[in-house]
């Protein structure tokens, strides 16, 4: 049993990921990974390509079931619930844990279809509700100024920015506690990505956040916890002020200094 | 330290260190000449050392440059970063270091014509050689990147202190002797303070080793030797009620 790491004792865990392995078939893609995710912060997965970072992010919502010849051993402890639990109600897991994806994925309808369509298939409201209810994620996701004016027109028209942020409206729409970032700003401009990481800040003052990047200023910017991930292994975990300034381990200094060879 | 894999990295990096080397040398060498300047009242040397500090604030302004120009072109992070930030420091107390000096040379072609009690000029002269030896410690250090040594410097800045103690005795001594050496020895203090000054930024160079090397600060509280404070019997009396 690989130690927990405690960074912080006294902020509450909203997940905790405990000796978790995880196969692709037969080769090992986690080993015994155990950190927790802290309620209400933003904890960064970094590390090279193939370390598992994103992974570990589809395991905290069972996205791996989507494929055959996965499987996870170990504990995701949500609120103290095993979520690989085979009997765990996969939608309502999804609707607590919510995912935002590296390319900005909306549904070929309209702004407002896009965001009342997750709302549907868990809630009966009236029209008035759906609409408050539409209104409350777009200016959530600091989208509503900018499309307020045209609802109704499609989502695949918004720029690619705007629909990243149309995918995070849809995902807090059903208002989450956990929300995953896979790489949500690699296809965006500086600006669109200035916006996306000002959201990120906002909205850990409501949810708590997971965010896989591979830009490590941007981690080291949106991030209050940093895990730094290599070939399958956590290697560090913690705050994200001592990760980037001095970290304890020599690898993850090799790494975020671009030594890696 | 492995190489980064973008191989500009390591020489912008590296040309920062030769720099702050160079620096060390430049002030290094101010204080030792201006020292001899002022013990053998060699005005020639003493406006050689004024003209030096040129060379060592042009350097600073190089080496703040190239370290804001890095961290721009690079965000460095973790021990590189560390290196830009001591960079940047370090240059700042060496500069300081030499106007020190300079400011000793400088007062060393003033006070020519009225110099007096040679012997005064000794306690100093002690003072600026434990200061030159903990500057060349600290640069040492610097380039060995051998915390050890760094926290022996800053420790042992309170013999500095506790030296410019004493030489604030005898300098009052002379001046309580003959009247006729208050001036001479009242430039003299400026220049004891001085040499203590170089001293404490010796210690900021020091404790910006310390941070560079374990990314820690040191404590704020540094061993003090005993303030320069009026001899008890050169204090005023306290007044009685």
């Amino acid at each position: 049993m690989t130690a927990m790491p405690v960074v912080e004792a006294t902020i509450p865990t909203k997940v905790s990921v405990r000796d978790l392995d995880f196969y692709y078939g037969s080769s090992k893609a986690l080993k015994s990974i155990s950190l927790p995710l802290y309620t209400h912060k933003v904890t960064a997965f970094i590390g090279p390509s193939g370390c598992g970072k994103s992974t570990l992010l589809r395991i905290l919502n069972r996205m791996y079931d989507l494929y055959p010849k996965q499987r996870a051993e170990g504990e995701v402890l949500l609120d103290g619930e095993n979520i690989l639990d085979p009997h765990i109600d996969l939608n309502l897991l999804r609707s607590r844990v919510g995912m935002v994806f590296q390319k900005p994925t909306p549904f070929p309808m309209s702004i407002y279809d896009n965001i009342a369509f997750g709302i549907r298939l868990y809630e009966k409201l009236s029209r008035s509700e759906l609409d408050g209810r539409v209104e409350a994620a777009l200016r959530g996701a600091a989208l509503w100024d900018e499309v307020r004016d045209k609802l109704n027109s499609s989502g695949l028209g918004l720029s690619g920015g705007q629909q990243q942020r149309l995918c995070i409206a849809r995902t807090v729409a059903i208002q989450p506690e956990v929300i995953l970032f896979d790489e949500p700003c690699s296809a965006l401009d500086p600006i669109s990505t200035a916006k996306i990481e000002e959201l990120i800040d906002e909205m850990s003052e409501r949810y708590t956040i997971a965010i896989v990047t591979h830009n490590m200023q941007q981690a080291a910017r949106v991030s209050d916890f940093t895990a730094f991930m290599y070939l399958g292994d956590l290697v560090e975990f913690g705050e994200t002020n001592n990760l980037f300034t001095a970290p304890q381990n020599k690898k993850t200094q090799d790494y975020i200094t671009g030594r890696f060879g | 330290m492995s190489e980064h894999i973008v191989s500009s990295y390591d020489r912008d990096l590296e040309v920062l260190g030769r720099r702050i080397a160079e620096m060390g040398g430049i002030a290094e060498k101010m204080l030792a000449e201006a020292m001899d300047a002022l013990a053998n009242f060699d005005i020639e040397l003493a406006h050689r050392v004024v003209a030096t500090d040129q060379r060592l604030d042009a350097l600073q302004r190089e080496i703040e440059e190239n370290a804001i120009l890095t961290i721009a072109r690079r965000q460095p992070l973790a021990i590189d970063l560390r290196e830009c930030i001591a960079a940047m420091r370090i240059a700042a107390d060496l500069e300081r270091v030499g106007d020190l000096a300079k400011s000793i040379a400088k007062r060393t072609v003033k006070i020519l014509s009225e110099a007096r009690v040679p012997r005064a000029v000794i306690g100093l002269k002690t003072m600026a050689e434990v200061a030159a030896i903990q500057l060349k410690d600290v640069l040492d250090a610097y380039a060995q990147r051998d915390v050890e040594r760094a926290r022996a410097v800053w420790t042992n800045d309170s013999e500095l202190d506790a030296l410019e103690d004493s030489v604030f005795r005898d300098l009052l001594t002379f001046m309580m002797e003959d009247p006729r050496n208050i001036s001479f020895c009242t430039h003299l203090l400026f220049c004891s303070k001085n040499i203590e000054r170089i001293g404490d930024h010796t210690t900021n160079v020091a404790e910006t080793i310390v941070y560079l090397v374990t990314g820690e600060a040191m404590p704020t509280d540094r061993p003090k030797g005993k303030s320069a404070s009026l001899p008890a019997s050169a204090e005023p009396d306290e007044p009685t009620k």
